[in-house]
């Protein structure tokens, strides 16, 4: 067999899924989403690299419309013969598909994407030699801070990628990024004891990565939990730590979530216009801000990205959406249409979420939280988590905070409450913005009235 | 998939550049996805992927790339990437790789190629598992419904003369209920998996499989809080597997071994688990999730006793870890698909039958929790603590099983709990199927269990 590649360039892909859209028949929507790229892996252990993996990928994802039928087909190859077989076979599915008078692509909506430098040509020219040393680097200044400190692994990961969407509704859009991150894991010893940590540097390119606060946090992460104790049982205030309310944020968003509410599988159903938080809590969607991770200027069904306001002063002001949670809500899409990749068709689900953020420092919080527990890390969101129910409950470490200041490290604990309680029983938003490599910044976050499940 | 020369010639230019070892993994795969949401079929989707990922070995470096364009000169392009990724010397001298093909037995008994089966007949068994969750009660107001098929042919070949394939078939069917009460929403969820063709549905009780999730929903409208502290916990059959997954099965992959990241480094012939724990992994049994003739390292697929009356007896080993300590690969080197490295995974993972009765366990606990379904969970392998989700559980109360509890996460420490088990039941079973994630890798997993007692689990619930 052969295998036939359109030419570089993500015009390219765009002229390609165009030339397959002109093929829609009468009374057919059809979207065509080509994409290829590749990711440069580096893994390395006791200063040698474990492994290098370097990766090409690319496919294309059809999805057809009829009479309120959805049909979709993907293969992972972008030959002419692979495009004719998968318009053919998305075709084939429609007549399976239930009819739905709200099913429809995306449409042309008049909002502009907002320009962002997304492709950085340092590291596209970075070579790989750079990456391997970098990784080194990262691994031998994380060993020097400390000598009860292992490295785990420490590695380096970049990626490109070129998507393009075209249908016969008239989006047209393409475009192109890449993204890089370094990320160390550690392990801290104190005889038979073994605590871990982790730490990351993100940046547009390896060369304005903070190596030494990766370093240090994955050190400090690690080194502060050795001595931990199983804490006794009780209501307790907590801090969550930056890294932790960004996950925290995430399973918000999941309850916030077009699709969910229309599909009445939200505790937040019909509470438009409620107060559901603290009347200080404004929560945005926002991949139009440039300094977050995931910044960007499209959608997954080619719509512009935008700000969303989801909360404000603690009230439900937007929830989010894709043109067909929208449309069935009778509303219009957020830009939060999300893919993962040609494989799939679009859902629902945030861009890059913000919590406003207060003025406090992580510090000034402990100290006006007096007793409490600062939580470290969260270990089983996706499975003591219930976005529907609201129920929340997960295995948790951290620190003691005692007269205001950090206590003893305490581990093998759980915290819980209902997401419905725990937004309105927010105490305080810290000050500590942190940008982090997911779809959610960080913020120090004061909660109260949690349930402290342990000895 | 690849003729066996082209596959010669590939592996002989990968060691070129010095390489000590290469492989060629070749995987062709084709799935289909249908989905019933809110009443309406509205997910209907196939497709298909093909490729090969090439990895060569030198000292402890490892090269890997992977290709979509398997024909000779797109294999020869990525042995080339692999090669220079391993930064492998040599005398650029020209290998050469005789290559003797292996027979693996068959794990998969398709009686039913899931492909031969129309559609029509995959959309209308969804459209009875929705009706059926909606007739256990007016409460049901929302149901979600799913059918998965793959099939997935593998190509192993390597520079030890290893040439091996395999076709692994899958089917999968799986909903989801929620059900309203004047306390708020609840949700049940049930799935069935097996390494097996359509007759999946044929072989089971599907109707039995929605009204149980549809049960669950229904049941924890009228659930308590959970409780909170430490407590006994009784398991029952076939819904805790992911206890011994999390709890010791992750902390016994090679990989995480040999790096000290486990807390069972070290402790091989010692004492783990209480004596009443005997542990396996089996890749072998037919039919079953996690099965497969060879791992996708091209290594038949194994039984494997891990902790024997209590006592560690093995880890699981892949190649590159089994080679580290001279030893055979255990069958357990997998990965998702050709764009990754393998690595030490499990594959059916589960714990012997005991002598008690399932009843007398209960009837033994005076206070404590009763879990009836298990979500999922995640460990942390270096301090041992590890989490799992209940998603459907009761209260024990004098020796009782009494009122339903609200979901949450139940946490302990691995080898802590593993010699707090002081009850183990007669009545095993394996469970759901389920989907491991290791370093951004998910890959099909059985497990399973009789009824069995923890003497003291942490319950992360809400009430005092």
């Amino acid at each position: 067999m052969s295998t036939t590649s359109p030419p570089e360039g993500h015009e390219a892909l765009l002229a390609l899924a165009s030339s397959v859209v002109a093929h829609a028949a009468p009374g057919e929507q059809l979207e065509v989403y080509v994409s290829r790229g590749a990711e440069t892996s580096v893994r390395v252990y006791q200063g040698e690299v474990e492994h290098l993996t370097s990766a090409h990928s690319q496919g294309v994802g059809i999805r057809v419309i009829r009479g309120g039928r959805t049909g979709f087909a993907y293969a992972g190859e972008l030959s002419d013969r692979a495009m004719r077989e998968v318009l053919a076979e998305a075709r084939d599915n429609v007549r399976f598909g239930s009819v739905d008078d709200d099913a429809g692509l995306a449409e042309p909506d008049g909002v502009a994407p907002v320009a962002h430098e997304l492709w950085s040509e340092e590291l596209a020219a970075t070579p790989t030699a750079a990456k391997v040393d970098l990784a080194l680097d990262l691994e031998r200044r994380t060993l020097a801070l400390d000598a009860r400190v292992r490295v785990d692994d420490a590695n380096y990961d970049d990626g490109w990628g070129e998507v393009a969407v075209a249908t016969s509704t008239g989006i047209a859009v393409s475009g192109r990024e890449n993204a890089c991150s370094a990320t160390v894991s550690t392990l801290a010893d104190d005889g038979d004891e073994t605590q871990t940590g982790f730490g990351w540097a993100v940046g547009r390119s390896p060369q304005v990565f903070d190596l030494d606060r990766a370093a240090h946090m994955a050190v400090e992460r690690a080194v502060r939990l050795l001595g931990a104790v199983k804490p006794v049982s009780g209501r307790v205030t907590v801090v969550l730590d930056p890294l932790v309310t960004a996950q925290f944020l995430g399973i918000i968003a999941a309850t916030l979530n077009g699709e969910a509410i229309v599909k009445g599988r939200s505790p937040f159903v019909d509470r438009l216009g409620d107060q559901i938080a603290a009347p200080f809590i404004d929560l945005v969607d926002d991949a139009t801000d440039p300094r977050a991770y995931t910044a960007t200027d499209l959608d997954g069904e080619g719509l512009a990205a935008r700000r969303t306001s989801l909360i404000e002063g603690g009230v439900l002001r937007s929830v989010l959406h894709s043109s067909y949670s929208a449309r069935r809500a009778g509303s219009v899409s957020t830009g939060n249409a999300v893919r993962g990749g040609f494989r799939s068709t679009p859902g629902v689900g945030p861009l890059a979420l913000t919590l406003a953020p207060g003025t406090g420092s992580q510090h000034d919080l402990i100290t006006r939280v007096g007793e409490g527990v600062l939580v470290q890390s969260v270990q089983g969101l996706h499975s003591g988590v219930n976005p529907i129910s609201g129920d929340f409950s997960t295995g948790a470490s951290g620190m003691l905070i005692r007269g205001g200041a950090l206590g003893g490290p305490v581990r093998e604990f759980t915290i819980a409450s209902t997401l419905q309680r725990m937004l309105l029983d927010v105490v305080e938003v810290g000050g500590d913005l942190d940008w982090l490599p997911m779809r959610a910044s960080g913020v120090s976050l004061v909660i109260r009235d949690i349930t402290l499940s342990g000895a | 998939m690849i003729d066996r020369d082209v596959v010669e010639r590939v592996l002989g230019a990968s060691l070129k550049g010095g390489g000590e070892f290469a492989e060629v993994f070749a995987e062709e795969r084709r799935s289909r996805a249908l989905g019933l949401d809110d009443g309406r079929v509205e997910q209907v989707s196939s497709g298909r992927d093909l490729g090969a990922g090439i990895r060569v070995i030198v000292g402890n470096t490892t090269g890997f790339a992977h290709t979509a364009d398997v024909t000779e000169a797109g294999l020869l392009a990525a042995a080339q990437a692999a090669a220079s990724a391993a930064r492998s010397g040599g005398d650029g001298a020209l290998r050469t790789v005789a290559l003797t093909p292996s027979t693996p037995r068959r794990v998969g008994s398709v009686r039913i190629a899931p492909e031969e089966v129309d559609t029509a007949h995959k959309v209308s068994l969804l459209e009875r598992l929705d009706s059926v969750a909606r007739s256990a009660s007016g409460a049901v107001v929302q149901v979600s419904a799913g059918w998965s098929e793959g099939r997935r042919r593998i190509l192993v070949a390597n520079s030890d003369g290893l040439l091996a394939d395999d076709e692994q078939v899958r089917t999968l069917v799986r909903i989801s209920v929620v059900a309203q009460g004047d306390t708020g929403l609840q949700t049940g969820y049930d799935s069935l998996g097996h390494t097996v063709g359509y007759e999946l549905v044929e072989d089971h009780d599907v109707d039995a499989l929605a009204m149980a999730a549809a049960q669950r929903a229904l049941v924890k409208l009228r659930a308590r809080p959970a409780p909170s502290g430490t407590m006994p916990v009784v398991i029952k059959q076939g819904s805790g597997g992911v206890l011994f997954h999390e709890a010791c099965g992750h902390g016994l992959e090679a990989d995480l071994v040999a790096k000290g990241a486990s807390v069972y480094a070290g402790k091989m012939g010692q004492l783990v688990a209480s004596p009443l724990v005997t542990l396996v992994d089996d890749g072998t049994m037919v039919g079953e999730w996690g099965a497969m003739g060879i791992d996708d390292e091209g290594h038949p697929s194994q039984r494997n006793v891990l902790i024997e009356d209590g006592v560690l007896t093995d880890y699981m080993w892949d190649h590159v870890r089994a080679r580290n300590e001279s030893r055979r690969p255990s069958g357990n080197g997998r990965r998702q698909s050709y764009q990754h490295l393998p690595m030490v995974r499990m594959t059916n993972t589960y714990v012997l039958n005991g002598d008690s009765e399932p009843a007398d366990i209960v009837r033994a606990t005076d206070r404590g929790v009763y879990v009836a379904k298990l979500g999922g969970g995640s460990v942390n392998t270096a301090t041992g603590d590890f989490v799992f989700g209940m998603t459907e559980a009761y209260l024990i109360e004098n020796g009782e099983i009494t009122e339903p509890i609200r979901d949450g996460n139940l946490i302990g420490n691995g080898p802590a709990v593993l010699a707090d088990i002081d009850l183990v039941g007669n009545d095993f079973a394996m469970g759901n199927p389920g989907t491991c994630g290791k370093d951004g890798q998910g890959v099909p997993v059985g497990d399973g269990q009789p009824t069995l007692r923890v003497r003291a689990l942490t319950v992360g619930g809400t009430a005092a």
